[in-house]
């Protein structure tokens, strides 16, 4: 058996080369090519004809549990070969996944699991909504102890239910004709997506065979809120690029002058990217399959940055298989910080406002404001806004 | 002061009309890769007007500048529209130049432009003896034209008042005899009544009446398949709804190169290498005929072919910019002493390219430059982006530093419809639009003008040298 595949600390690109990006409006796609294909993990697309999919996370798929409810256009088939040779990819060939209803003019899909094995050496899950099914339950169960401040509900019940929103890529404007006249390179496997020199998205796949086919899939993919803006008022920085011409004598000396182009532009756009290549991530492993392991991660939260949730596949020597991130919006990301900044605190109001340096009463305006109202009691809530409004 | 003006001038002048003679060698109004149809045709259409407005008379000696003939009909329409503002000494040279070109037409062309009379709401007396003319003109193959094109022929005669002659008026406007003297009248006549007389009819005609007379499409196919002309043929078996194992037999050797490349592209990769030998030779053949026409000869020659994604055109244009490339590279072969061709992403058999890839054109051109050519086509459409600006670099770098003397040309089968030319790559190199690789020997003559070291005076000049051979054609007194 052969070891299993580290958990993610950082996003790192091993082995895999940055390409000269293209621009259209103000999208630019950076493409990212791997040389080193070994073609023994596949990923293909299976798509969901339905306007709304339930996926239970816990027991029988039509059984009271936890439920994660999303628009789900498609979901990716994975197939792999522990032993390391070629396997096919394997897309929609397995009969039918989950159950279809119809409620008047609306069909709902039930889907058992995020990842589900559907044979011994494939397994399907749902792009993207991994990810963010990881980020909607983080500190799900609320406060551990009872604190009197909290409201029965939250003592009860958590932060059920979460809810999130974000925009489709149809809705960027750009984006379906940047991904219409993209030119895919030969050996391409993955992009970084930029909105208005934003970083978007992040996306690797194994093979380049499986980049052809899934790269029309990004304009299904979501997008935090904040692209969508971007999108609309935003455009890109041009760039130059030139060769010194006092430096050229012959013609070979102009081919490296053109290398050297390629590289400077390589290395600008890992750059352009460091706020989610260099951030360090916190990962957890979802599903290990021989040699891969597919984990959801979060980088760590800065209000002032970029913050991003993904999920990867990687192999057992570290290279990075798949890849797909979503960038949070401010709202997402504001959130998830202080409920990280109460979860790292015992829960303790007071104890949490004071490692903020905030007064207590500021500190629960800042969660009212951010949609957490209704996990404090009233009473306090009450006592919070008189104090406010005494200064 | 007065001199730098007057030279100011004279440059804008010449960049205008250069960047409009190669908007007319490229743009066809259609949807492009990179642009939508409606774009395209907002563009071109702004920079006609723009072209009528300033420079009347040079804009009317564009149509024997060797321009498609979408562009030159629109150059007729918008002549004949301002007939007005014509000089009085320049109106025997325009009504010429409108009614050769009209003549040179292809007819479904040529009836198009008149038709397009009537739905513009043109009508003056040049524009009506214009119409007049043509069809007296016509006069030999009238009887066909009243039969292939009824709507167009009846609409411009009644917008024109004109009497036509025999039994076309009496065809055309259901004042139908018995019986029609005219054997293709009463063939019409016959297939109009009858599902088996149809099959004597031309291929176009015979389709309407089939649709008229509900037969079945395979049926109906099967049957007319003596009456279709080469380019129907060539036209239907690249369609989808032909059979693939029921060929036609198709004349290869009588195609225009851009179009049998275009054949040739439409085909599965399998067909192409099955059928490799028939086909690199019908080629071959072609450019031989298309160099027959217009004789060109060159030294050694390199080529920088684009056969990245974007090359796969549009809805539209199918492929179109890949068909020229692929057309340049037999022609060129043709043409040259020494030949080398070098595409974005290497193949090893011209015949079997597919548009795919990023434009990498800075590795093919430093590739080619290494060989000493004497000259370097590039054809592309100018979008470079691995790495972009990198073929720029390249050729402003090597004009400067290394070697000013090798001529370099950039062809450009696409219109930028955003800044109303073909989108160049660099300016230390020419660009010109090429809509048909047989038009390659005009652009050459004209490529000159494209890089701004000539003046007006010669690019008028070259442009009255055109319009003389072109009459000449028509009319051997003619300038003399």
């Amino acid at each position: 058996m052969a070891p299993k595949a580290p958990l993610l600390n950082t996003l790192s690109l091993k082995g895999i080369e940055i390409a000269p990006s293209q621009v259209w409006g103000g999208i630019r796609i950076v493409p990212l090519l791997r040389r080193n294909v070994r073609g023994d993990l596949r990923l293909a697309k299976r798509d969901y004809d339905d306007d709304l999919t339930v996926v239970s996370l816990q027991g029988q798929p039509l059984a009271a549990g936890l439920k994660y409810t999303s628009y789900v256009p498609h979901g990716l088939v994975l197939s792999w070969d522990e032993e390391g040779q070629p396997v096919a990819a394997k897309g929609s060939q397995l009969g039918t996944d989950g159950q279809r209803f119809k409620a008047g003019p609306v069909s709902v899909r039930v889907l058992s699991r995020m990842a589900k094995r559907e044979a011994r050496n494939q397994l399907r899950f749902l792009p993207l909504h991994l990810a963010m099914e990881g980020f909607l339950s983080l500190f799900f169960s609320g406060p551990d102890i009872a604190w009197s401040e909290y409201s029965k509900q939250a003592l009860s019940q958590g932060l059920s239910s979460r809810t999130e929103w974000s925009v489709s890529g149809q809705a960027i404007q750009g984006l379906a004709d940047a991904l219409r006249v993209f030119e895919i390179h030969e050996h391409q496997v993955g992009m970084l997506l930029f909105v208005s020199e934003a970083l978007a998205s992040a996306f690797i796949t194994p093979t380049p065979e499986d980049y052809r086919l899934l790269h029309p899939s990004l304009l299904q993919d979501f997008y935090g809120e904040l692209l969508y803006q971007y999108g609309l008022y935003g455009g890109t920085v041009p760039m130059q690029s030139q060769v010194d011409e006092s430096k050229v004598e012959t013609l070979a000396d102009l081919r490296d002058a053109i290398a050297t182009l390629r590289q400077d532009w390589a290395a600008f756009q890992g750059l352009m990217a460091s706020d989610l290549l260099q951030r360090p991530v916190e990962s957890k492993r979802i599903y290990t399959a021989g040699p891969f392991t597919l984990q959801r991660f979060i980088t760590d939260l800065k209000l002032k940055s970029e913050n991003h949730i993904g999920e990867a596949i990687v192999r057992n020597d570290g290279q990075l298989e798949y890849l797909k991130t979503y960038r949070l919006s401010a709202g997402q990301a504001r959130r998830a910080y202080l409920l990280s900044q109460l979860a790292a605190q015992g829960w303790h109001l007071e104890r949490t406002a004071l490692s903020m340096g905030e007064l207590l009463e500021n500190f629960i305006y800042r969660l009212e404001k951010a949609g957490f109202g209704y996990l404090i009691n009233n009473q306090v809530r009450e006592q919070a806004q008189k104090a406010r409004r005494r200064d | 002061m007065a001199s730098t003006w007057t030279e100011r001038q004279q440059q804008v002048e010449r960049e205008d009309l250069v960047m409009f003679i190669n908007a007319c060698l490229s743009c066809t109004g259609q949807r492009e890769f990179y642009d939508e149809a409606w774009g395209q045709k907002l563009s071109l259409d702004f920079l006609h007007d723009y072209i009528l407005g300033n420079y009347r008379l040079l804009y009317a000696r564009t149509l024997a500048a060797g321009i498609n003939h979408f562009n030159q009909g629109q150059i007729i329409l918008k002549l004949l529209a301002t007939g007005k503002q014509t000089l009085p000494e320049h109106r025997q040279e325009e009504g010429t130049l409108i009614a050769s070109t009209l003549n040179a037409l292809p007819p479904q062309r040529a009836w198009k432009v008149l038709e397009q009379i009537r739905k513009r709401r043109i009508n003056n007396r040049r524009a009506r003896a214009i119409a007049r003319d043509y069809i007296a003109q016509r006069h030999q193959r009238l009887d066909f034209d009243a039969v292939k094109y009824r709507s167009k022929v009846s609409g411009i005669a009644t917008h024109n008042h004109l009497k036509l002659p025999g039994e076309v008026g009496s065809f055309l406007f259901r004042d139908w005899p018995q019986q029609f003297e005219t054997e293709l009248f009463e063939k019409f006549r016959k297939a109009y009544y009858s599902q088996d007389a149809i099959y004597a009819l031309p291929f176009t005609v015979a389709e309407g009446l089939a649709a008229k007379h509900q037969i079945p499409r395979d049926r109906f196919l099967a049957r007319i398949e003596a009456q279709m002309t080469q380019a129907e043929k060539v036209r239907m078996q690249q369609s989808t709804e032909c059979d693939r194992n029921s060929k036609l037999t198709v004349d290869l050797k009588h195609t225009p190169i851009t179009k049998l490349a275009l054949y040739c592209l439409s085909l599965p990769i399998k067909d192409r290498q099955a059928r490799h030998t028939e086909l690199t030779q019908a080629l071959q053949q072609s450019a031989q005929a298309a160099l027959h026409r217009a004789p060109l000869r060159l030294g050694k020659v390199a080529a920088v072919l684009d056969c990245s994604y974007s090359s796969s055109g549009s809805n539209e244009k199918r492929r179109r910019p890949l068909g020229v490339a692929l057309a340049i590279h037999y022609l060129l072969q043709a043409a040259s002493n020494q030949y080398q061709a070098f595409w974005t992403l290497p193949i090893s058999d011209p015949l079997l390219v597919q548009p795919r890839g990023q434009t990498d054109l800075a590795t093919p051109l430093l590739d080619a430059l290494a060989t000493h050519p004497d000259v370097v086509v590039i054809l592309s459409d100018g979008w470079e982006n691995d790495p972009p600006n990198g073929a720029a670099e390249v050729l402003r770098v090597f004009r400067r530093r290394l070697d000013p003397s090798v001529s370099i040309l950039h062809c450009n089968p696409v219109f930028n419809a955003d800044d109303f030319s073909v989108r160049n790559l660099s300016s230390a190199v020419p660009t010109v639009g090429l809509r048909d690789a047989e038009d390659l020997p005009t652009v050459l003559g004209f490529a000159q003008f494209a890089d701004g070291k000539s003046s007006l005076g010669d690019l008028e000049q070259y442009l009255k040298v055109r319009v003389q051979q072109f009459l000449s054609k028509f009319d051997p007194n003619h300038g003399s």
